[in-house]
Parts: C-alpha cells; structure tokens; sequence
C-alpha cells in the first residue's frame, strides 16, 4: 500500500487493496443473470422478437406456406375501409365490454360490501362465490350456457323469450352473463380491500355525523378506489381478448348472423381458419394498440378519481 | 382519537343482518344453478334433456358416463384425460421452476436495469396474448413441433406467465431479509440462500402458481385449439368441442357427462386448496 499519489480524501470509506468488498457484488450480478435467463431467453424468443416479427408480417401477405409478400398497408386499409366484418367484430367487442365489464364488477363490489358487513359465514360464502371464477373459463361451463339459453332450455322457459344463443340481439348478452357470473375474483379482491380500509375512519367520520351512505361515499369510495381502478383495467383488458365463452355459446361459428363473433374469434378465422396470416397480425397489432390506448385513458382518467392514500399523507405505500 | 368507541343503530342490526344472509343464499343458489343442471343433465335420459321442465332426471341415466367413457373420435377418455394432466404437470413444473427463478432476482438481487426490466415484465402481465400468437406459431411451424405438446409447455419453462413471477416477487418482498442476511454471513451464495432459506419459505406461492397454473391450463382452449390437430393427442377441452360441432340432441347425456369428468379435477382442486386461491387472488390485487 503506498501513499504516492492518493488525491484529496474522499467521502468513500476505507478500502484495503484487494478488498473483497467488489467482488461478491459482481459476483451477485453474474447469480442475478442465471436466475433471471430462462425469463429473459422467453421475453426475448417468445415476447419481443413475435411482437416484431407480427409487425412485418401485418405489411405482408402470408399464408404459412408461400414466403411473405409486402402489400404495404394494404391490410390495414382493407381492415378498416373494405372489411364489413372487421366492423361488426369490432362493435360486437366493444358492446361486450361495456355490458360485461361494469355488471361485473358493479355485482362483485356489491357482494364484497355485503360479505364485509357479515361476521359469520364470510369464508364460506367468499369461497362459494369465487368457484365459479374458476370453473367458468372451461368448455364444459360454455357449454352448459349454451344448453340454458337455447331453445327450450332454462332461460326460454323462465322468461318465455325463447332461446338467446339464436337470436341476434341477444346471443351476446349470454355471453356477457357467462362473464358477469365470473364476478368472484373482483369480488375477492374488493374484499380483500375493503378489510383493509382502518376501522378508525369509520368511526372518525360517526363521530363527525355521518350516516352509512355519507361513510360509503366519503371513506369507502375513495379507500377503495386503487382496488377498483386495478379491478377495472384488469378485467376491460381480458374483455377485449374474450374467447371461449363466444365460440362455444355460437358452436364456434359466431352466430346468429355474426352477432357473437368477436375481435378474437374473427382474428382466429382469419388467421387460422383462412390462413391470412398477414391480415390477421394486422389485426392482432391493431387490438394491441387499442388495449394499449384504453388502459392509457383509464390511467389518465385515474388521476382525477383514484386517491392513493399514501400521497395523502406522505408515507411510503 | 381511536379511543372513542361508537355504537352505531344496534337495533335493526338483527332484521338487517336476515335479510343479508337470505339475499347472498338466494344469490348463491342462482350462481350454483348451472352446475346443478349440469350434474343433472349429465344423468338424464335422452329424451329428458331438453322436453323436461324438471331439474331431476326421472331416473339416473348412467350409461350416459359409459358412454363418455369410450370417448371420441375412438380415442378412449383415459387417453384424453392423460393428455390433459400431461400438459397441465408440465405447465406446473414450468411455471413453478421459471417464475420462482425469475422472482427471486427481482425481489432480492440487484443487477443493472433491473427497473426498466422489472417494468417490461409487468407490461406484458397486461399484453393481450394474440398480439404475439401468430408469430409464436409461425416458429413452433418452423421447428416442426405444431401438434405436439412442446408449444403448449416449453412457454412456461421461460416464465412467459409475468403474473405468477410479480405474486411470487410481491410474496418474497414480504419474507424478512435477516435470514438471508444471516446465511449470507454463514458463507452462502445467492444460490445456496436462494434453494435453502429462500424458497422453502416461498412455498405458499409456489403452491397458489401451481394450483392457478393447473387450473389454467386445464380449462385452456385457444392455444389448444390451434396448436392440436390430431385426435390422438386431443384434451378433454377438445374432445368436447367436438361434440359442439355435433350438437345432435341424442349426444347431450354423454357430452355433460363429459363436461363433468372434465371439471371433476378443478372441483377437487378447489376444495382442496380454496384457501390458497382466494388468498392468492385477494393478494394479487393489493400491496402492487
């Protein structure tokens, strides 16, 4: 160790030379790289690179089988000037978000608030609740629907409408209520952020006056509001990309007269049935910036009625 | 402040708190309406299915389940459901090994970019999966490997399901660090504190991502639908999307019978496990 030519002091502590110091944090580095390789060797080979390559190939036209011939815009243009059923698919998402989206999520608050207020049997009914969460993503559930709104089935002799899954107008709405059946996991999650709001508030806001609807307004709204802003981006995210319950309740044929084929179902012909790979990443690309879009306008949106508790009061979330 | 303790109307607590458990019953028998009828229909007889206003069978139709039973496309259930359990235990395995192994360098190690990366790798828990469909299936074309299982499992061995690595991070950001600090100390490597103090700890996590996995991939029907063409190595999922396209009225009995086989294992894994479901729900919307 000499002294030659050490500058000023520093503000770093002492290190002896050949200071282990460095070392175990390189070392932790090289670990941090093995444990995170199988995620990053995915998001590159299965994430970054398709989201590339299905860029391109939405310029081209390409059926699996011939190279990729550029066209340009061409399938955009098509898509969106040529394509009467790109519409259709296009409205009949749209009208299945919005019907879907706050039913469920407006019948899973009501649930969670209703279980808050139990003392006994919250568990139970939370679970009960929650399995059809589980279940209702299967086939064997899509097609259960299928049987209860067709003709003859439950619904048409409850109501007397006759069978949904053949009747334009209506086919989607049973669709939309498989989803809303589905509120169990919002609902678990409401709960869950419900039980988390201080009891000293409510009981701060009944000193203060406050009836049960003034509480609900004033403390529970805002309380929850990060949970039900997550709850909402959540579920209008997988909305959009709604599947199964479509094919299944139309025999996978989007019908009656195209009234339950779906962005994805549409994608699906398209790509896999068709075999317009080109036009089908077009129409993947196009989902993608538009879910991108929404969730940015639901964030932005956010901001003016979400309250994080912890801008509040300075603390640390 | 909090010292105050308030009774808030005690008196039509007692009215208010009937009337809330007869309403969540009434909603519950409405929710648990359909998987009544289909337990029943999976027992009526042909004729019943559809002219019966009864929920009940008149009597219980087993050769329903024998018919469901020979299967498909002459393609036994025992092959449909092994299929079935081959894919999701791979999915499990995959998803339990990567996503730990990713979880644990983002709640734990440091390393350069870790924010942006932990930043992308939230971004794609929200990225629709059509968006990179098409192109995975171009290169599993390529590789020769559509109608195999392979594109079906190999995605989860490198953690491609970002949810489970965020609920394993946000599990193991709440582990304390003293006793990996106390490892560390004791001389071991991120490797050994990782398989030894770590992990074992994780293991609720690594419980509710198997669990959710299986579940998942179980009820999976788009990737299956594209990926397998061949009878042979059809899913009980597929089997019954069959039986969709022939939706003759005689098939009805067999195909519920199906459906029921088909969600015996989510039942089972339900009631098993519902704690750890509904908790590893409620968690993954909170703390983020």
């Amino acid at each position: 160790m000499t002294t030659t030519d050490i500058p000023a002091p520093t503000a770093r502590p002492y290190q002896p030379a050949g200071t282990p110091k460095r070392r175990p944090k390189r070392e932790r580095e090289g670990a941090a790289w093995v444990f995170l390789s199988p995620w990053v060797l995915g998001a590159i080979v299965l994430t970054l690179l398709p989201m590339a390559v299905s860029l391109y190939l939405s310029f081209t036209d390409y059926d699996l089988f011939n190279p990729p011939r550029w066209v340009g815009l061409r399938n955009y243009v098509q898509m969106f000037t040529e394509d009467p059923r790109y519409w259709r698919s296009v409205i009949t998402t749209l009208t299945y978000v919005v019907i879907a989206v706050p039913l469920q999520l407006a019948l899973a608050l009501l649930v969670a608030l209703a279980l808050k207020s139990m003392k006994r049997g919250r568990a139970f009914y939370r679970s009960a609740f929650y399995a059809p969460s589980l279940l209702g993503a299967s086939m064997s559930i899509a097609l259960v629907w299928r049987a209860l709104f067709n003709d003859g089935g439950t619904v048409d002799n409850l109501l007397g409408t006759g069978g949904w899954v053949n009747k334009p107008g209506w086919a989607l709405l049973a669709v939309a209520l498989l989803t809303v059946w589905q509120f169990g996991a919002p609902m678990v999650i409401f709960l869950a952020g419900l039980q988390q709001i201080p009891a000293e508030l409510y009981e701060a806001a009944a000193v203060d006056g406050a009836g049960r609807w003034r509480q609900f307004r004033s403390v529970t709204v805002p309380m929850l509001s990060p949970v039900l802003f997550f709850n909402l981006v959540l579920q209008t995210i997988q909305a959009f990309q709604v599947f199964t319950p479509a094919f299944a309740v139309s025999a996978g044929k989007g019908g009656p007269a195209d009234s339950t084929l779906v962005y994805t179902m549409y994608l699906y012909d398209r790509g896999f049935v068709a075999s317009h790979m080109g036009y089908a990443s077009a129409m993947a690309w196009v989902l993608l910036l538009v879910i991108g879009a929404v969730t940015a306008v639901l964030f932005r949106t956010s901001r003016s009625w979400v309250f994080y508790a912890s801008d509040a009061d300075g603390g640390v979330r | 402040m909090t010292t105050v303790s308030t009774s808030v109307s005690r008196k039509p607590v007692r009215w208010g708190r009937l009337a809330l458990h007869l309403g969540c019953l009434a909603a519950l028998l409405i929710m648990l309406y359909p998987l009544a009828w289909l337990l029943a229909t999976s027992l009526k007889p042909a004729d019943e299915v559809i002219a019966s206003l009864n929920l009940l069978p008149s009597h219980l139709e087993w050769s329903n389940y024998k018919t469901a039973f020979e299967g498909v496309n002459d393609v036994s259930i025992w092959r449909l459901l092994s299929n079935s359990l081959l894919i999701a235990g791979g999915a499990v395995l995959g998803n339990v090994i990567s996503c730990s192994l990713a979880a644990y360098a983002f709640a734990r190690l440091r390393f350069r970019m870790r924010g942006p990366l932990f930043a992308f790798m939230i971004a794609t828990i929200m990225l629709p999966h059509h968006a990179v469909l098409i192109p995975q299936y171009i290169i599993f074309n390529q590789l020769g490997l559509v109608n195999t299982y392979w594109p079906l499992i190999l995605p989860k061995f490198l953690a491609t399901e970002a949810f489970f690595v965020f609920l394993i991070v946000q599990f193991m950001r709440g582990l304390p660090r003293e006793l990996e600090e106390a490892a560390r100390i004791d001389g071991c490597g991120p490797f050994r504190s990782f398989f030894q103090v770590v992990l074992p700890l994780t293991r609720p996590a690594l419980i509710t991502t198997a669990i959710f996995t299986f579940i998942w991939t179980w009820n999976d029907f788009f990737t299956q639908l594209i990926y397998l063409f061949d009878p042979e190595k059809f899913t009980l999922t597929l089997a019954l999307r069959s039986f969709v396209d022939a939706s003759s009225q005689s098939a009805f009995g067999p195909m519920f019978a199906m459906s029921v086989i088909a969600l015996l294992p989510i039942v089972l894994f339900f009631l098993a496990f519902q704690r750890f479901l509904v908790e590893g729900m409620a968690s993954s919307g909170l703390k983020g």
